[in-house]
């Protein structure tokens, strides 16, 4: 077997395996349901109610989904990675021969199965609990899965730079959570904006919400959009240069960070650790 | 490939941190088969020389060759020839022993030789660390020196030419140091892989070494066996005795001479009369003290 087919073939593996370790721990679970749960308790609370003719537990839909996203592609990631990096486990894979491309596929699979499976706790239930998501229809839903993964291919490169330049897992949420707070305060995700700051457009967390909503929501509600309409277009061209951007700069810093992970590295980590 | 007898190289190696100088130009070789222990004091650059040996760190001038490649440039059919000992102490800890093993061994398939097969098989290993009924377990559920001796597995897992461990029982209990000095020995006699390892246990570095390099103040400051450093570095012998229910104790290098004159002045009362040769300890103390001239090196990146 060449190497370059046996490192993808590892890296799968060893994404599959650790997705399945880490769902069937109890931390992960807990990991896995805690947010879906807390949200479809929301849905169902306000499932009966309605807005303008607009179920507003479907109103509410894109905006969990959209957070869920942002949860996963920014913290998550940059999370995971600040951990490999001071317990070691980056350290071992560079240690191997290929070890760290076959890191990082392992790793992507893991960070998109874990976020297509968040998103699934959501959606399916959902389906049950808002029975308008039903009449969304296959068009719908294919917006809704391109806006989720261009949406995803924006965020996680962010996310990969934070975990790849801060010191410690503490550091990755301090950093990500404050980018990511600014970017749901400002996006309009939960509660329609009419006056929006201009910056918010800048950002890919409106336009995920935005591609969310007019996938799910009746096309009257575009009404309430900025410019009346979905702007699908827009949509695709601004996630999709921030997907292009990041994955043009992430592996630099992810190779940055590789190079530097070392035992001493490790080894202030693990003093941090043990004296925090 | 060059088929010399050695397996490292280092010459005129040298690494500093802006002006704080850490390796003040470092010449040694280690030869295929060899196991050669790195000893000196916390802080004295083990680390260092150990990082930049595997790769894992630049270095600010010299030259350094492992299996006839610089290790900051080598590719990863290098790295397949090449252990790394590394102290675990969290990661992978949801995976079970057996499969972590079986998984890392999968990355040597593909640069397997005639002469090397690799990876080892898990078994083997398993047998070899003394780990094979606790392959079942996660990771995270073994005790440290279990742990430890998974890491030495891990490291062995690509059959390797060279093994670097860097301060492997550092908070070990005696049992488990006394274990894992067993898994080295056995190891050594493996193949015939040549092993440099860092410590800051003269014991230990007696027990374990062919050859032992003192590094001290960001130098070699001596080079051979413990018995060729115990000759070279002291000629200290103690001549110990008891006179009148009194313990008496004269250090020098004239003992023979001393114990005539000794008995031939006193005919009767001494007793328990004892000749020691210097220990290690107070070579490898008077060897450090006397090359620990700069003290700026206190706590730090070399720990």
């Amino acid at each position: 077997m060449k190497p370059i087919t046996s490192v993808v073939r590892l890296g799968l593996t060893r994404g599959w395996i650790e997705f399945w370790m880490n769902a069937l721990s109890l931390q992960g679970l807990i990991g896995l349901f805690l947010a879906p749960t807390i949200l479809l308790a929301l849905l169902w609370m306000f499932r009966v109610r309605e807005v303008e003719g607009i179920s507003f537990a479907l109103l509410m839909l894109p905006g969990f989904l959209t957070l869920q996203l942002t949860q996963e592609g920014l913290m998550g990631v940059a999370n995971k990675l600040a951990f490999d990096r001071e317990d070691g486990t980056l350290l071992r894979a560079k240690a191997l021969p290929q070890g760290m491309p076959a890191y990082l596929i392992a790793r992507v699979v893991v960070i998109i199965l874990s976020a297509f499976v968040s998103l699934m706790l959501v959606i399916i239930p959902g389906l049950f609990i808002v029975p308008s998501l039903a009449t969304v229809g296959v068009s719908g839903f294919v917006t809704l899965v391109w806006v989720l993964a261009l949406g995803f291919l924006a965020l996680a490169p962010i996310g990969a730079v934070i975990g790849a330049i801060v010191k410690s897992p503490s550091g990755a949420v301090g950093l990500s959570i404050l980018p990511m707070g600014i970017m749901i305060g400002i996006s309009g995700i939960f509660y329609p904006l009419k006056a929006l700051p201009v910056i918010s457009e800048i950002f890919p967390v409106y336009w995920i919400g935005l591609g969310i909503r007019s996938a799910l929501l009746p096309e009257m509600a575009a009404a309430a959009e900025l410019g009346g309409s979905w702007r699908p277009l827009e949509t695709a061209l601004v996630l999709g240069a921030w997907a292009a951007a990041g994955l043009l700069l992430a592996p630099g810093f992810l190779r940055r960070m590789a190079r530097r992970a070392s035992g001493s590295e490790m080894e202030a980590g693990r003093r941090r650790y043990t004296q925090s | 490939m060059s088929k010399t007898d050695t397996a490292i190289q280092v010459t005129g190696l040298q690494m500093r941190y802006g002006a704080h100088v850490v390796l003040d130009g470092v010449d040694f070789a280690v030869h295929r088969g060899e196991v050669l222990v790195l000893l000196g004091p916390n802080g004295a650059g083990k680390t260092t020389i150990i990082e930049i040996l595997e790769g894992f760190r630049g270095r600010s001038g010299g030259s350094v060759s492992v299996l006839g490649s610089d290790p900051e440039h080598a590719d990863e059919a290098w790295r397949a020839r090449v252990g790394i000992v590394l102290q675990s102490w969290r990661d992978h800890s949801a995976w079970r022993v057996r499969k972590l093993l079986d998984h890392f061994g999968k990355y040597f398939g593909p640069y397997s030789t005639d002469e090397r097969a690799r990876p080892v098989g898990t078994d083997t290993l398993l047998q070899l660390v003394g780990l094979t009924d606790h392959a079942h377990k996660k990771v995270g559920e073994l005790s440290g020196g279990m742990r430890r001796r998974l890491d030495v597995a891990i490291g062995l897992v690509g059959n390797p030419e060279v093994l670097f461990l860097d301060e492997p029982t550092v908070g070990f209990d005696p049992k488990a140091r006394r274990e894992f000095h067993d898994v080295i020995h056995r190891l050594a006699d493996l193949q015939g892989t040549t092993i440099l390892l860092s410590t800051h246990d003269l014991d230990e570095a007696e027990k374990l070494s062919d050859r032992i390099l003192i590094l001290a103040g960001g130098k070699i400051v001596a080079n051979g066996s413990a018995d060729q450093l115990r000759k070279e570095f002291s000629d200290q012998t103690e001549v110990i005795w008891t006179q009148d229910d009194q313990r008496h104790v004269h250090a020098g290098s004239d003992a023979t001479t001393f114990a005539r004159n000794l008995l031939a002045q006193h005919p009767e009362g001494i007793t328990n009369l004892e000749i020691r040769n210097a220990s290690l300890e107070d070579t490898y103390m008077t060897i450090v003290q006397t090359h620990e001239t700069t003290p700026s090196q206190k706590e730090g990146k070399q720990a």
